[in-house]
C-alpha cells in the first residue's frame, strides 16, 4: 500500500468535490478533528502483528480471549441493592431467575463511608442508594440461599472494601466453602474517591496500604477474586473525556501496582486479578476505539514497565456500565435507545461484563420493569442481532484503526503528564486531576446550553411534558428497622470477643502487620463496620479534601 | 457599584457526587457572584453557621442521594431559628415532584432538577435574593 499515493488521490477527490469544503467538521469527544472520510492511509497500516495482533494474544487490541463471545458471552450484571438486606436478597433472586449471571451489590452511603446505621451522619441516608451493611448478619441475609460457589459477585465499595471482603469470605465459610472457590470483584479503588466520588475515609497512604493488603491476602487465599476494579467509570461520569477516563484510571492503577511491588509482591502474583470498570458513552466508534487502545497501552505498560511475564497480567479485562449521566429526565423513554446504543458499543469493544442502565435512572431507583428492559437490551443484542458472530467486527475499518491510533497517543500523552507530576497521588494532592475534570464538566454544560452539543429531548426536539412521578420510593421505615437490627445484634453478640478483636486490629494497624486476618476475626465476632472503621480512623486519620473551587 | 451577591454552596449529607454543584459554582462566578463552596459531608448546622459567618445572601445546596427530606428542611429550620430567613435557600439534585412541593412549603425557594440550565439558576437567584 502506497500511503502517499492514496493521500494524493484523496486530495484530488476533495478538489473535485467542492461541496466537501463546505461541510462543518466534527470533533471527537477529546477535541481532535474528525475527517469526513478515512482511507487506508489514515489507519490500519500499522505493524499488525505487534500493534494489533490476534484476540487472546499480546497486545490484546482485538480482545483479551482467543474466542471472545464465541466461547463465552459477556456477564450480564445489573447493579442493585436497596432499602434493606432482605429486599436486596429478594431483588437478587428475581434477577437470577430472569437470566442474570452475576450479582452486583450497591451499598448505601453510610456503609461506603464506614458509619453504622445509627451514626448521626447516617440520618436520612440509610438504605437510600444501596443496601446498608452494619454487621456480618446483614451480609448473611443479603446472600441467604444464594450459593456463593455458583455466583460471581461484584461489590461496589472502596474505603471499607477489606471489611466487605472479610464478610464475604465468612459467609462462604458458613456455606462450607473454601475461600479459594469464591469468585467476584471488589471495587477497592480508593484514589478515584478523592477526585470524583467522595466516599473516602482515610488519607491516601493508609488507603493504599489496605488495597495492597487485599492483593496479598487474595493472592494467597482467594485467588479467583478480582482484588480491585479500577474505576474509569466515575471519572467519566464526573465530566472526563474518553482520554481522561483511561489516562487517569491507568495512572491510579500504576500507583497501586507500585505500592504492591514496594511491599515485595511479585507483579504476576496480583496483576492478573486487577479488573476494570469503564463508562460506555454515546459516541459509538470513539468508545470502541477507546477500549481497543486501552488494551494495548495496558499490555505494553505491564510488560515493558513492570516486567510482567504472565500474559494474564497484561490483559485488560473490563466491566462497563452505560452512562448514567448521559440519561435525561426529559422524555425518559429515549433513554432506552441511548442505553441500547451504548451497550452495542460495549459489545463491539469486547467487554467482559456489562451493566446497562435503566431508563428511569435520572429520576429515581429503577422499577422492576425498567430493570427488565435493560436486561432484555443485553439479551436482544446477544441473541438476535448477530453482533457477536465474529470477534472485533470493526477491526480493520479505516476509521476505527485511525481512531484507535489517535486515542492511544492522546491517552499516553496525558499519562506522561501525570507521571511527570510524580504520579497519581501527587497529581491528586495538587488538585490537578480534580481541576481538569471540573473544567471539562463546565465546558460540557456550556456546550449543551449553547446547543453545540445536542441532547435530544433537552435542547432539541423538546416537547411540553408533564413531570414523571416517581414509581419506586425507598421505604421510610427501613432506617429505623436497620438500627433496631444493629442494636439487637450488639446485645446478642459477645462483646468481649469484639473488644479483643478490635484491640488486635488496632495493634496491626499501628504496626505494619497484615490487616485482612484481623479484620476477618473482627467481622466473625460481629463487630460492626462502624466499629472496625472507627479503629482504623483512630490510627490512620481522616482525609481532608483539596480545595479546588 | 452594586454589591455582589454572595453565595454559599454546600453538599449536605454523605452524597459525594459533586459534578453538579461544582458546575453551578463556576457558572455563578461567571455570572458575577461571589461563591464559597464548603465541600462534601456538611451537616445542616455547619452549613448555617458558615452562611452566617460569611454573611451570604444565598445558600445553594445539592443532594442526589435521596436524603433531601432529611437535610433541606433542617437547614431552613435552623435559618429561621437564627433569624436568618432572609437568606435565599435553593437546592438542586434528584428530588421527586411531590417532595418538591413539601420542601417549598418548608422554606426552600426553588429546587432545580436534571436539565436545569445555568441561565435559569442565575436568573432565579438574581430575582429573588434579598438585595434585589
Amino acid at each position: 500500500m502506497d500511503k502517499n499515493k492514496i493521500q494524493e488521490a484523496k486530495q484530488s477527490w476533495e478538489g473535485r468535490h467542492h461541496e466537501l469544503a463546505k461541510c462543518a467538521p466534527h470533533t471527537t469527544d477529546w477535541g481532535d478533528p474528525v475527517e469526513p472520510l478515512y482511507t487506508p492511509a489514515d489507519g490500519g497500516d500499522q505493524d499488525y502483528l505487534n500493534q494489533s495482533g490476534f484476540p487472546g494474544d499480546f497486545p490484546f487490541v482485538r480482545g483479551v480471549y482467543s474466542s471472545m463471545y464465541l466461547g463465552r458471552p459477556w456477564t450480564v450484571r445489573q447493579y442493585s441493592g436497596y432499602d434493606s438486606p432482605k429486599d436486596t436478597n429478594a431483588r437478587f433472586r428475581y434477577l437470577l431467575e430472569q437470566g442474570q449471571t452475576g450479582l452486583s451489590v450497591a451499598f448505601d452511603l453510610p456503609t461506603q463511608i464506614g458509619y453504622d446505621s445509627d451514626h448521626p451522619m447516617s440520618a436520612g441516608e440509610v438504605g437510600k442508594v444501596g443496601v446498608p451493611v452494619d454487621t456480618l448478619e446483614d451480609m448473611e441475609v443479603i446472600f441467604e440461599d444464594l450459593p456463593l460457589d455458583k455466583l460471581s459477585t461484584s461489590m461496589t465499595i472502596n474505603a471499607p472494601s477489606a471489611i466487605m471482603l472479610a464478610m464475604y469470605v465468612s459467609i462462604g465459610k458458613k456455606q462450607g466453602l473454601d475461600p479459594s472457590v469464591l469468585r467476584g470483584t471488589l471495587q477497592n479503588d480508593v484514589l478515584k474517591e478523592y477526585t470524583v466520588r467522595g466516599t473516602y475515609i482515610f488519607p491516601p497512604q493508609p488507603s493504599i496500604r489496605l488495597v495492597t493488603d487485599i492483593f496479598a491476602y487474595c493472592s494467597q487465599n482467594v485467588p479467583k477474586f478480582n482484588t480491585i476494579n479500577v474505576a474509569g467509570y466515575h471519572l467519566r461520569e464526573a465530566g472526563c473525556s474518553a482520554v481522561q477516563e483511561i489516562a487517569f484510571s491507568f495512572t491510579n492503577a500504576i500507583a497501586y501496582i507500585q505500592a504492591a511491588l514496594d511491599t515485595g509482591l511479585d507483579i504476576d502474583a496480583f496483576a492478573p486479578r486487577i479488573s476494570w470498570i469503564f463508562n460506555t458513552n454515546n459516541k459509538l466508534f470513539e468508545e470502541v476505539a477507546k477500549y481497543r487502545a486501552a488494551r494495548r497501552i495496558w499490555a505494553e505498560l505491564l510488560r515493558d514497565r513492570f516486567g510482567a511475564k504472565d500474559p494474564r497480567s497484561c490483559m485488560l479485562r473490563f466491566h462497563t456500565q452505560t452512562s448514567g449521566a448521559a440519561l435525561t429526565a426529559q422524555q425518559p423513554l429515549n433513554n432506552v435507545v441511548r442505553v441500547a446504543y451504548q451497550t452495542l458499543a460495549a459489545v463491539l469493544a469486547g467487554a467482559q461484563s456489562i451493566a446497562a442502565c435503566s431508563y428511569d435512572e435520572a429520576l429515581s431507583l429503577p422499577t422492576e420493569e425498567s430493570v427488565r428492559t435493560s436486561l432484555r437490551t443485553q439479551q436482544i443484542l446477544r441473541e438476535e442481532t448477530g453482533v457477536t458472530d465474529t470477534i472485533d467486527p470493526l477491526g480493520g475499518s479505516y476509521y476505527m484503526e485511525a481512531l484507535t491510533d489517535q486515542i492511544y497517543t492522546r491517552i499516553k500523552e496525558l499519562m506522561d503528564r501525570v507521571e511527570q507530576m510524580g504520579g497519581a497521588v501527587a497529581a491528586i494532592e495538587k488538585g490537578f486531576v480534580q481541576k481538569e475534570i471540573e473544567r471539562r464538566a463546565y465546558d460540557i454544560q456550556k456546550r449543551i446550553e449553547a446547543g453545540e452539543m445536542v441532547v435530544v429531548g433537552v435542547n432539541k426536539y423538546t416537547i411540553e411534558e408533564e413531570e414523571t412521578e416517581v414509581l419506586v420510593e425507598s421505604n421510610p421505615q427501613a432506617e429505623q428497622d436497620q438500627i433496631e437490627r444493629l442494636n439487637a445484634m450488639k446485645n446478642r453478640r459477645s462483646n468481649d470477643k469484639v473488644e479483643s478483636a478490635l484491640a488486635a486490629l488496632k495493634q496491626s494497624a499501628q504496626g505494619d502487620g497484615a490487616l485482612m486476618p484481623v479484620i476477618i476475626e473482627a467481622v466473625e465476632a460481629y463487630a460492626s463496620l462502624g466499629e472496625i472503621c472507627g479503629v482504623l480512623r483512630e490510627v490512620f486519620g481522616e482525609y481532608q479534601p483539596v480545595r479546588t473551587i | 457599584m452594586s454589591k455582589r451577591i454572595r453565595v454559599l454552596a454546600a453538599k449536605p449529607g454523605l452524597d459525594g457526587h459533586d459534578r453538579g454543584i461544582k458546575v453551578v459554582c463556576t457558572g455563578l462566578k461567571d455570572a458575577g457572584m461571589e461563591v464559597i463552596y464548603t465541600g462534601l459531608r456538611q451537616t445542616p448546622e455547619a452549613i448555617v453557621s458558615a452562611a452566617l459567618q460569611e454573611d451570604v445572601d444565598v445558600i445553594a445546596l445539592s443532594t442526589l442521594s435521596g436524603a433531601h427530606n432529611q437535610h433541606l428542611p433542617r437547614v431552613a429550620k435552623l435559618l429561621k431559628e437564627k433569624g436568618a430567613s432572609h437568606i435565599l435557600l435553593v437546592a438542586g439534585g434528584i428530588v421527586p415532584p411531590k417532595d418538591r412541593v413539601v420542601l417549598k412549603e418548608q422554606g426552600i425557594s426553588e429546587i432545580f432538577g436534571p436539565g436545569a440550565t445555568m441561565p435559569q439558576i442565575v436568573k432565579f437567584i438574581e430575582d429573588n435574593q434579598p438585595l434585589s
